[in-house]
């Protein structure tokens, strides 16, 4: 009767029918009785004084119904928007948290910052009337690249960072790394961009919020990653609402790779104003908008130096970044290039001595935050190219100065704080090179060169951190909430479930997978399980989904509730069969006494706790409702190998990824068709940093450059191949499930791939990404140059 | 000063007094509240508003309502059976998992309906390079391209 | 979008006397250029004339050695077109190459010449064709048409009607995209016709150019390597964040090359 074999099956999405058919629910498709509209007016400049703002003119315009400002704002002592972990720096003193109003105050510090709301009945003529509102700015000198940020004299984006300097941090024992360098055979140094990125998810953000006086309480439709998160930090931090009178919900959601997990401005002014005007306010971005107001991801500038012995044996590393913050700290900003990016670079590698240090700098663009990765894309491009680079600088073969210097015993405990308690790094390489036929590939260079083109293969075996936990450490670090996750499990008198999840499925699948995780257990049909997710109204709390957490943590907690369901339920069986608990068998769906024929079907015992005739009630409460909490005992390390081959047209620059393997260890597998999926997205997103996506400001005005997709260069179809994919298994120790989490390998490993194999390709040691044509060509052109003189 | 537009939307003839400056893809989603045909970009790039105008696959927030006077219009809401059977093309979209979190989907399925009637034989590159008026950030367009190829064999058979 | 007052004219002589009477109305063609840019408001007439309902502005006449496309035609129908491609398959193929097929299902002949984007494809294809644009008016030789970034010699009240390219002997289009946009950074038109050779180039330069140099080289030979050796001068070519005017000069090069073996592929 159960579905048995559920966990490891490819059961295709239940979520599927409402997307295909156009019947999906995003935040922009909930219309609501009297609905308002914002638009937000915002700075043209990257670094100014606001002299003035001269609303009537606005306030006059046709259907306009409020204009706000900062001052505004802070009348109604609306606080600014908070950062959610605190870094210290290697001076003892925390990192400078500039205030971050949600309008600006006096100054603006990015192109796009927020410097007032107009809000009338259609959008459009919110949009007129914004054109009417006066404002005065006194320009000011911005600055905008990392490079630039500390430089002597420069503008300071915050009054409280003269030298834009947020904070210092250090990780590792640098005397005994400068030491290891000092008498190294080999040392491999590289100097890295890290480019900056644009999300982009195809769902611009919106938020819909609505007041309703007659309980003095608010609902809030937002394209968020994570409701419950996004109306603790509203309500405790920001609004100093009371939390229970706050819902927040988040429907189907358009993607999000990070950019929909933070606390955003307009979130949070469309919540209060909702009150003020006593109407619903909804705003929707613009991609332009989009573009200058969500968290963009990346932006490090870094020096990297690989010590190495005789033997190719990795001695020690030593890494210096400098990390952008952007104009404010978005809600995770400080954590992505210190916790979540120092603490990967031992890579899959025993490299004993490792010291990182990172500054974060301020400037004048939009904030800087996690992206699909968040620290690990970065960490695993530094370990990868010096890693390559070192091989091909000591003529040993890549794969095998990596397999040198694998990690083969666990549990293992790295010089930068993680503790892996599993892996096989030698498994995923081996499998990688055997599917990419690494064997071929010098037949495969011969051929490409007979066509004129130029062919090269790069590896990147990379792992990563994820289901960030456990709470108590991560809070020792710095982090200000808990990176638990909560499930509850609902059983009907009839005995079909919801489940309610503070996960949040925006394109992961979770109404699938977690069907099948409870079902499975259960042991009933898929059919008779629903999940429940993105919505504070319904579910009890959550964490929401960021850094690949959503199956070890969100998926656990829902196990530990089904268990709960479980033992209950033997209890009520035990009494319906007339036997010892300690006798109660439970698999299959049925409730059985063990060594006997005695046996109850789940159905009848959840019956039963509904109505509760036979039953003990002066042991036990009626119901079937459990719920749970869990928080990790670890992070989960899911690695693999990744390997590229690239052809270069050297007449044009131009770089066609000519085949991608991916190899993954993301420990047990539910839903192999979603992991792939997930494989696949992650990847192209790789490739994107690796080939076209580049987020450019003006070093002189500040201005986007590439503030339209018609600028900012998305990878389409025909910018990708199909993938070669395979997985091998080693299961995480720590959660019951043994899973990993997959969402971001992708995005993690092929950065460095990419950009290996083109290296290889065009013989040269190094080329900053993206590789654009032109880029490539140049490369070229050089190295045709230093081969003439 | 209002005008009046008179089309057919999904069989449906609709008539409207509308603002000279709706675009096509306002009217559909706030007036005739079709909220399955979505808008990603502002610069006719991400195709997620993918609709079909006598027959023709359109960007529809690249143009406007008036220039859809005395039109045809199909969406996404008019693509499956009046049963609620799934097209071949959407069903193969499903059974590939070409869809993640369904934002895109409308538009890359309404190209993709589009770009099967044109080919007679769609092979991986061709679908590739005519899929370039749609992105998708979630799929990495590997299982999309594998849907079409099948969507567009049911649609033959 | 700003608000605007909207016209559907029945005829040529409707919409050019709409025009006469509001010197700044717009005529409004597939606007997949137009439309865009007054949604970003970066445009803002104050009257949209729209040519969508004229049936003589649209379909493809071929007669003779003369191939006749109104300007209304789309660029998927002339992409898809039997007589181009029988008879200019240059054309038809720069026609697929403009933008996607949504825009190409919408964009026009007409609309694209009349904007003179520096980037668009068209003006590639009707200066290397050396082809003729009818205007209600007159008709202009491409050699007088282009005048500069999104300048061309149309006059106030001014409408394409059709534009009218010779048949030559054989012609090929090479193009490299702006991965973004997709529009050219560099696109070549090479023709060998009537008129001799001409090769006109599209993105690299403020609007479309010849390159007598090309042309002379390949009035000699026609291949491939007639051209591979002739650099142009970047100075005066655009530079941009997707390509500097260094890197466009020597795009014009590698496309000339492969615009001629396109040429020579198609016979």
């Amino acid at each position: 009767m159960g579905d048995m074999n559920l966990i490891g099956s490819a059961v295709k999405r239940r979520e599927d029918y409402r997307f295909l058919t156009g019947a999906g629910t995003y935040t922009d498709d909930v219309q609501i009785d009297r609905q308002s509209y914002a638009y937000f007016v915002r700075s043209p400049h990257a670094h100014a004084t606001i002299k003035r703002i001269g609303k009537d003119k606005a306030l006059k315009a046709p259907g306009v119904l409020a204009v706000f400002t900062g001052e505004d704002l802070a009348a109604g002592k609306v606080a600014g928007l908070p950062c959610g972990w605190l870094i210290t720096g290697v001076d003892g003193q925390p990192m400078k948290e500039p205030a971050h109003p949600p309008l600006a105050q006096g100054k603006v510090r990015h192109v796009g910052d927020q410097v007032a709301v107009v809000i009338a009945e259609t959008y459009l003529q919110a949009k007129d009337a914004a054109e009417l509102l006066e404002v005065d700015y006194d320009v000011l000198p911005a600055v905008v690249d990392v490079a630039d940020a500390r430089k002597k004299g420069g503008p300071a984006v915050h009054d409280i960072a003269p030298d834009n300097t947020c904070y210092v941090w250090a990780l590792g024992d640098k005397s005994a790394v400068d030491k290891a360098f000092a008498s190294a055979h080999h040392v491999t140094r590289l100097d890295f961009v890290n480019n900056r990125l644009v999300p982009n998810a195809v769902e611009p953000r919106a938020a819909l919020a609505s007041y309703n006086r007659a309980d003095d309480s608010y609902t809030l439709y937002v394209a968020s990653q994570n409701p419950h998160v996004e109306r603790l930090l509203m309500t405790a931090f920001v609004l100093g609402l009371p939390e229970h009178k706050v819902r927040v919900i988040a429907p189907d959601v358009g993607g999000g790779f990070g950019s929909k997990i933070y606390l955003y401005a307009e979130d949070v002014v469309v919540t209060w104003a909702s009150k003020q005007i006593n109407r619903p306010v909804k705003w929707t971005a613009e991609r332009s908008e989009s573009f200058l107001s969500d968290a963009h991801g990346r932006d490090h500038l870094t020096h990297a130096e690989l010590a190495l012995d005789k033997d190719g044996k990795f001695l020690a590393m030593r890494v210096q970044t400098t990390a952008s913050m952007g104009a404010y700290l978005s809600t995770f900003a400080s954590c992505i290039p210190t916790i979540l990016y120092a603490t990967l670079l031992a890579g899959q590698y025993t490299t004993p001595l490792i010291y990182c240090e990172v500054t974060a700098v301020f400037t004048n663009t939009t904030p800087v935050d996690a992206y699909r990765g968040a620290g690990r894309p970065e960490a695993t491009y530094v370990v990868e190219r010096l890693v390559e680079t070192a091989a091909r600088e000591m003529k040993l073969d890549p794969a095998e100065i990596r397999r040198r210097n694998f990690i083969r015993q666990f549990p293992y405990q790295t010089p930068v704080a993680l503790l892996y308690d599993t892996g096989n790094y030698e498994a995923t390489l081996s499998a990688a090179m055997d599917l990419a036929d690494v064997a071929g590939f010098a037949g495969r260079r011969r051929q490409a060169a007979e066509r004129g083109k130029l062919r090269g293969l790069g590896y990147a075996a990379y792992i990563e951190a994820c289901g960030i936990a456990p709470s108590n450490v991560a809070g020792s670090l710095g982090a200000r909430a808990g990176l638990f996750e909560a499930g509850e499990v609902r059983v009907h008198p009839t005995g079909k479930v919801t489940v309610f999840t503070g996960s949040h499925s925006h394109g992961q699948g979770h109404e699938t997978t977690f069907a099948q995780v409870v079902a499975s257990r259960l042991g009933i049909p898929i059919d008779d399980v629903d999940i429940v997710h993105g919505d504070t109204g319904r579910v009890l709390f959550g964490m929401g989904t960021y850094g690949s957490r959503s199956l070890a943590v969100g998926g656990t907690a829902i196990l530990k509730a089904v268990d709960k369901v479980i033992a209950k339920g033997k209890k009520i069986a035990a009494h319906l069969m007339e036997a010892a608990e300690t006798d109660v068998e439970f698999a299959d769906g049925v409730f059985k006494v063990a060594g006997t024929d005695k046996q109850v079907p789940f159905a009848q015992v959840a019956l039963t706790a509904y109505v509760p005739h036979n039953y003990p009630l002066d042991k036990l409460e009626p119901g079937l409702n459990e719920n749970a909490f869990y928080d990790p005992t670890n992070f989960t390390f899911p690695a693999g190998t990744y390997v590229c081959e690239v052809e270069v047209d050297p007449d044009t620059g131009s770089v066609e990824i000519a085949s991608f393997t991916a190899v993954d260890d993301f420990g047990k597998i539910i839903n192999p068709m979603i992991v792939a999926g997930q494989v696949h997205g992650g990847l192209t997103q790789g490739i994107g940093q690796a080939l076209l996506e580049n987020c450019r400001y003006d070093k002189a005005s500040g201005q986007l450059l590439t503030g339209s997709l018609l600028d900012y260069c998305m990878p389409r179809a025909d910018n990708v191949p199909s993938f070669k994919l395979d997985t091998k298994e080693t299961p995480c120790t720590h959660n019951p499930l043994g899973v990993k989490g997959c969402g971001e390998a992708g995005a993690i490993g092929a950065p460095a791939a990419v950009m290996n194999a083109i290296t290889d390709a065009l013989g040269v040691r190094d080329l900053e990404m993206p590789a654009t044509p032109e880029r490539v060509w140049r490369a070229l052109e050089q190295a045709k140059m230093q081969k003439a003189a | 000063m209002p005008v009046k537009v008179s089309l057919t939307v999904n069989g449906k003839p609709v008539t409207a007094d509308v603002e000279p400056r709706t675009l096509l893809v306002d009217f559909i989603r706030a007036q005739l509240r079709l909220t399955g045909t979505h808008v990603g970009c502002d610069t006719a790039q991400c195709g997620a508003c993918t609709i079909h105008m006598n027959g023709a696959a359109v960007k529809c927030c690249n143009m406007l309502v008036m220039q859809a006077q005395g039109a045809n219009l199909v969406t996404i809401e008019g693509i499956a059976a009046a049963d609620g059977k799934l097209h071949p093309m959407q069903e193969a979209f499903r059974e590939h998992h070409g869809l993640q979190c369904g934002f895109c989907t409308p538009g890359m399925v309404m190209s993709a309906i589009d770009l099967a009637k044109r080919h007679a034989n769609l092979n991986e590159a061709t679908i590739r390079a005519e899929l370039d008026g749609n992105i998708c950030r979630c799929t990495g367009y590997h299982n999309i391209v594998k849907a079409v190829q099948a969507g567009a064999q049911a649609m033959r058979s | 979008m700003y608000p605007f007052d909207y016209q559907r004219a029945a005829s040529v002589a409707d919409a050019a006397a709409l025009l006469s009477r509001n010197p700044d109305a717009k005529l409004l063609a597939g606007g997949q250029t137009l439309v865009g840019a007054m949604k970003l408001r970066l445009a803002a007439p104050p009257q949209l004339v729209d040519l969508g309902a004229i049936a003589d502005l649209r379909g493809i006449k071929a007669d003779g050695g003369t191939l006749s496309i109104g300007a209304m035609t789309s660029h998927a129908e002339v992409a898809g077109s039997k007589d181009v491609k029988q008879r200019i398959p240059a054309l038809a193929s720069l026609a697929s190459t403009i933008g996607d097929r949504m825009v190409r299902n919408m964009g026009t002949i007409g609309g694209s010449i009349a904007n003179s984007d520096p980037a668009a494809d068209y003006p590639a294809g009707v200066l290397g064709l050396g082809a003729t644009v009818n205007t209600n008016k007159r008709k202009l030789a491409a050699d007088q048409f282009f005048k500069g970034m999104y300048e061309t010699a149309l006059e106030p009240g001014e409408i394409i009607v059709s534009v009218s390219f010779p048949v030559p002997k054989r012609a090929g289009y090479a193009k490299f995209k702006n991965p973004a946009s997709r529009y050219a950074i560099v696109g070549v038109f090479v023709c060998e016709g009537q008129g001799g050779v001409r090769v006109a180039v599209t993105g690299a330069g403020p609007s479309a150019f010849r390159v007598p140099e090309m042309e002379k080289a390949l009035a000699s030979k026609f291949s491939p390597d007639a051209v591979a050796g002739i650099k142009i001068s970047s100075s005066g070519l655009n530079s941009d964040i997707h390509a500097s005017s260094e890197y466009r000069a020597h795009l014009v090069t590698v496309m000339a090359k492969r615009a001629v073996q396109a040429a020579l592929a198609a016979g």
